[in-house]
């Protein structure tokens, strides 16, 4: 399991942090992230993930990151855009790493070793 | 309605304003399709797809344009997308273990990742979200966490469905526990209960 600072992914580019962390997962790799990924991130790696899927060696991933807080400001409601406050993410190989409860502010999950 | 809607009605009319996109997203058998299906039967007649218990029966985005829907003595036009369950995984094993043999179970697992990369590129061309969760399952699952923070990010306007309350195991009430920031409806899709409630809110956030 590598646990990934915020400064590590700040310092990539979107498209560089989605092929790092689909590289290290389809190593095998558990990975914490710092400070989780935007929802536009999580989403591009839900559709590289979908790419990378392979019957009988890479089913996809597990990913578990906390809802995010948007701040509302005046600027975001005028550009349309809001600014995001990401959380700690968990990501891994789906046949290692498995949810069991979810909320708002805690995660539980099983990693096996097979 | 008030003085601000007639304007807004009259603008649109005037620009001729093309009908608001919105995207029926969830999790593989969350009842996106039922729901589809029914918006369609009640307001043109027609169907969207077909239904089933096995996940990803809907492998590919399909797409119903001027969906005009009656609602508070008002009515609003959309294009309706109803797309493949979002996922972050998709493993052939679990068709098989539904009774598919080896090569269907593969095919399908192929044809749902091409499904979900398809919902997701639709995200960003839509006006708005309904977002539908099976409500006898968790909610926090990260594709509903993935969605309502994009259209967050995104600053569009999102309806919760917490669908399949006709099950005694749902409980509607931990959607809205989960997202309360968000307007819920408590539906089901297959049974039509509460649906012109749903109905309300849709015309509330899309019109």
């Amino acid at each position: 399991m590598d646990l990934v600072s915020e400064d590590r992914l700040a310092k990539m580019q979107p498209v560089e942090k989605i092929r790092f962390i689909i590289d290290e997962v389809k190593d095998g790799k558990i990975l914490v992230l710092e400070k989780g990924l935007t929802p536009e991130e999580e989403a591009t790696l839900i559709e590289m993930t979908m790419t990378q899927i392979e019957p009988d060696d890479f089913a996809g991933i597990e990913m578990e990151s906390y809802p995010s807080q948007t701040d509302k400001s005046l600027l975001g409601k005028l550009l349309k855009k809001n600014v995001v406050r990401t959380r700690l993410t968990v990501i891994g190989p789906a046949n290692k790493l498995k949810t069991l409860k979810k909320d708002r502010d805690m995660i539980s999950a099983l990693v096996s070793s097979k | 309605m008030g003085v601000m809607g007639s304007f807004k009605k009259f603008f649109k009319r005037l620009f001729n304003k093309k009908n608001a996109r919105i995207g029926i997203y969830g999790p593989p058998n969350a009842g996106k399709t039922t729901l589809a299906n029914r918006i369609l039967r009640d307001w043109t007649g027609d169907a969207m797809g077909s239904v089933s218990h096995v996940a990803h029966e809907t492998r590919r985005a399909r797409r119903r344009e001027g969906v005009t829907i009656q609602s508070n003595g008002g009515s609003i036009s959309l294009d309706i997308i109803d797309t493949p369950g979002l996922a972050t995984k998709i493993d052939f094993h679990e068709f098989m273990e539904l009774g598919m043999n080896e090569a269907e179970s593969k095919r399908r697992a192929k044809e749902a990742t091409e499904g979900v990369i398809e919902a997701v590129k639709w995200l960003e061309n839509l006006d708005g979200v309904i977002l539908v969760m099976d409500a006898t399952e968790d909610p926090y699952t990260q594709v509903n966490v993935t969605v309502i923070g994009n259209m967050e990010a995104r600053n569009l306007p999102l309806l919760i469905v917490a669908n399949k309350t006709d099950l005694p195991e749902s409980s509607a009430t931990s959607i809205r526990e989960a997202f309360p920031q968000h307007p819920m409806v408590a539906i089901s899709a297959l049974e039509g209960k509460n649906i012109d409630t749903f109905y309300d809110e849709v015309a509330k956030r899309f019109g």
